[in-house]
C-alpha cells in the first residue's frame, strides 16, 4: 500500500513462524567475525576516549582516565554547540511533525484523485540528492538573506524530512478507525477539533517515533548546517566537533574521540527507544535516507 | 450544502498547504534555482554574487571540457557500484541469511554491531573510519601483526578507503531490509524444496532470491540514491585528494561553488547530480507502483 510498509512484515510473524533448529556453528563463527569488523572502527572511539595520549593507533590505554571527558566539557566547546544540536533538531521535528501531520489528515480520510499523485510526488522528493541541492540552497539563501539563520535552516531540514514524515504519518493515521472521529462529528466537532482531539493522541506513539526519526537524522547531520550557519555561536555539534578537529585534531585525538561519543550517546539512546516502540528496528529503517 | 463539490474538496485539503508550501520554498525552489543559476557566471564574492550574468550553457560545455568531471563521474559511478550495489548490497544480503543459520543471541549481537556503524552521527562515524584507515590505523595495525605491509590507504588506495568505509556504515540499511523479506518468505516453499533435495545455495538462488526480488529492487535503488549523496564521510576522509582521486560529484559540487567561489559551475555539477538523482527517483517510483507478483 505504501513505500515503508511494502517491506515491513506483518506483524508476529516472527513469532508465528515454526521455529526451525537454530544455530550451526559455521554460520555464528562467520557472523562473528562479521561482527568483528563493523566493531573494530568504533573500538579505537571507545578506547581513545579514556587515553589522554591516544593518537590514531588503537591501543588499551597505559593509563586511563577521564581527562578528554573533562577537558571537552565546558561551555564553549561543548555545551553550547549541543545545546544549537538540540534547538536544531528538536524545531526540525516539530515543524516536521505539524506539517505531516496535518497534511496527512486529508490524504488518510478523503478519497480523491489528488491522493495517489500527490503521494507520489512528494515520495520523488525524497530521492533527490539532497548534497546536490545544498549548493543552490546556498544561493538561495543569500539571495532571501536568510544566511545564519537558525528558524531558515530549521524550516529547510524539515523540508528535507518532511517527504518521508508525511508518508509515516499517513501510514499511522490509516490504523485509527474513522469511527471514533465519526462520534466527535456528531457531537458538533469540526474536522480539526477531531484530529486533534481524538485521531493525534490514538496515535501518539506513531508520532513519536516520527519525531524521533526526525530528530536523529537532524542531530546527525552535517552538511546543512555546515553550509547554512556561518557563526560559530549557531552551529550545532556537528559542525563544531569538525571544527575543533581541523584545529586540535592533529594533537587532540583523545578529546575528539571523547567529544564524538558524548555527541553520539543521545541518538543511540533515542534509537533504542524508538526501535522498543516500533517492535523491530525496521520501521525507521524503512523511512531513513541519505 | 452551500458550497460545491469543487469547493469543499478545496476546504478540505487545506490542511495541506503548509506542507506544500514548505516543499516548494525549501525543495522545489532550490532544484528550479539551480538549473537557471548554473547558465549564469554567479558568483560567491565580488561583482558576480551581486549581478550575475546569464551566460547560456557555457557551464555545461565547460563540463564537458574539464578533465575533471568525467573523472568525478567515473568516481561517483565507481563508488554508487563498489560501495553500494556491490559492497552494502551483498553483504547485508549475506549476514541477513546467515542470521537465520546462526543461534539467536549470535544473531541479535551482530545486528547491533552493524547497525551501530549507521546509527552514529555521520561525523562521527566519519572521523572513526578516518582513524581506522590512516597510517598508524587500526587497519595497519592488523595488517602489520599479520606480516603484511602498512600502505598509506587515504593517500595511495583514498577509494578503497572511503568505499570500504561506506560499506561499513551504511550495510545496516540492506541487512534490515533483507532480514524483514526473509522473515516474509513463507517456510513450506523452502521446506518443500529441501524434501526434494535442494541445497541450500539452490534453494537461495532458485527459491528465495526470486521471491524476495520486489525487496531487492527497492533496496538496490534506495541505497544508490543514499550512496550518490554521500558527502561528509568522503570530506573528512580524503576531501577529495589527494589531487582529485576521490572527488565524488557532491564533493565536486561543493568544491567548484564553495572553495572555487564560482557557484555557476558548482550549480551545474549540481544539476547534473539532480538529474542522475531524479532519473533513479523516477524508476524507484515506477518500481513502487507496479503491482507485486
Amino acid at each position: 500500500m505504501t513505500a515503508p510498509a511494502r517491506t515491513l512484515p506483518p506483524r508476529g510473524v516472527q513469532a508465528l513462524a515454526p521455529q526451525r533448529r537454530r544455530g550451526t556453528t559455521p554460520a555464528d563463527l562467520a557472523l562473528l567475525l562479521v561482527g568483528a569488523c563493523f566493531l573494530l572502527p568504533l573500538l579505537w572511539l571507545v578506547l581513545g576516549s579514556l587515553d589522554p595520549q591516544a593518537g590514531h593507533e588503537t591501543k588499551v590505554p597505559r593509563q586511563p582516565g577521564l581527562e578528554n571527558f573533562a577537558a571537552v566539557l565546558t561551555p564553549e566547546l561543548l555545551l553550547r554547540p549541543l545545546w544549537n544540536s538540540v534547538v536544531l533538531s528538536a524545531g526540525t521535528g516539530a515543524v516536521t511533525l505539524v506539517a505531516a501531520s496535518t497534511a496527512a489528515y486529508p490524504l488518510s480520510r478523503y478519497r480523491s484523485r489528488f491522493n495517489t499523485p500527490f503521494l507520489y510526488a512528494v515520495l520523488f522528493g525524497t530521492c533527490l540528492p539532497i548534497t546536490a541541492i545544498m549548493v543552490p540552497v546556498y544561493g538561495l539563501f543569500v539571495q532571501l538573506e536568510l544566511l545564519d539563520s537558525m528558524p531558515a535552516t530549521i524550516f529547510f531540514m524539515a523540508t528535507t524530512t518532511l517527504p518521508m514524515a508525511i508518508w509515516m504519518t499517513r501510514n499511522f493515521m490509516d490504523g485509527v478507525p474513522v469511527s471514533l472521529e465519526e462520534a466527535a462529528w456528531v457531537d458538533g466537532a469540526s474536522r480539526m477539533t477531531a484530529l486533534r482531539t481524538i485521531v493525534l493522541p490514538l496515535m501518539r506513539q506513531g508520532l513519536g517515533v516520527v519525531f524521533i526519526f526526525v530528530f536523529i537524522q537532524a542531530w546527525g547531520n552535517f552538511f546543512v548546517p555546515f553550509v547554512l550557519l556561518l557563526s560559530e555561536a549557531r552551529q550545532p555539534a556537528a559542525v563544531s566537533i569538525y571544527s575543533f578537529f581541523g584545529q586540535h585534531g592533529a594533537v587532540a585525538y583523545g578529546q575528539l574521540a571523547a567529544f564524538s561519543i558524548l555527541y553520539s550517546l543521545p541518538v543511540l539512546a533515542l534509537y533504542i527507544i524508538v526501535a522498543r516502540w516500533s517492535g523491530s528496528s525496521f520501521a525507521l529503517s524503512g523511512a531513513v535516507r541519505g | 450544502m452551500l458550497l460545491s463539490h469543487r469547493a469543499r474538496q478545496l476546504v478540505r485539503y487545506l490542511p495541506v498547504l503548509p506542507a506544500v508550501l514548505l516543499l516548494l520554498v525549501f525543495l522545489a525552489g532550490p532544484v528550479l534555482w539551480a538549473f537557471q543559476a548554473s547558465l549564469t557566471n554567479a558568483g560567491l564574492t565580488g561583482r558576480s554574487a551581486r549581478n550575475p550574468e546569464w551566460v547560456g550553457l557555457e557551464n555545461y560545455q565547460r563540463l564537458l571540457t574539464d578533465p575533471v568531471f568525467p573523472l568525478s563521474l567515473g568516481l561517483t559511478v565507481l563508488f554508487v557500484g563498489g560501495s553500494a550495489v556491490l559492497g552494502q548490497n551483498l553483504l547485508g544480503l549475506a549476514i541477513a541469511v546467515l542470521m537465520r543459520r546462526a543461534r539467536p543471541a549470535v544473531a541479535s549481537l551482530v545486528g547491533t554491531a552493524v547497525v551501530a556503524a549507521w546509527v552514529l552521527p555521520e561525523i562521527v562515524a566519519a572521523f572513526a573510519a578516518y582513524a581506522y584507515f590512516s597510517k598508524d590505523g587500526t587497519l595497519n595495525q592488523l595488517l602489520g601483526a599479520l606480516g603484511f605491509g602498512r600502505p598509506e590507504w587515504l593517500y595511495a588506495f583514498p577509494m578503497v578507503a572511503v568505499m570500504l568505509a561506506n560499506v561499513w556504515r551504511g550495510t545496516a540499511f540492506s541487512m534490515l531490509v533483507y532480514k524483514a523479506a526473509l522473515n516474509d518468505v513463507p517456510t513450506e516453499v523452502t521446506e518443500a524444496a529441501q524434501m526434494d533435495g535442494a541445497r541450500g545455495w539452490q534453494r537461495l538462488l532458485f527459491i528465495t532470491l526470486p521471491m524476495i526480488r520486489g525487496s531487492i529492487a527497492t533496496n538496490l535503488m534506495l541505497i544508490t540514491l543514499q550512496t550518490l549523496a554521500v558527502f561528509t564521510l568522503v570530506w573528512v576522509m580524503t576531501a577529495g585528494g589527494p589531487a582529485n582521486a576521490s572527488t565524488t560529484l557532491p564533493i565536486l559540487a561543493y568544491q567548484e561553488a564553495f572553495k572555487f567561489g564560482d557557484i555557476g559551475y558548482g550549480t551545474a555539477v549540481a544539476s547534473v547530480l539532480i538529474l542522475i538523482g531524479a532519473a533513479f527517483g523516477v524508476v524507484y517510483i515506477r518500481l513502487l507502483k507496479e503491482p507485486r507478483a
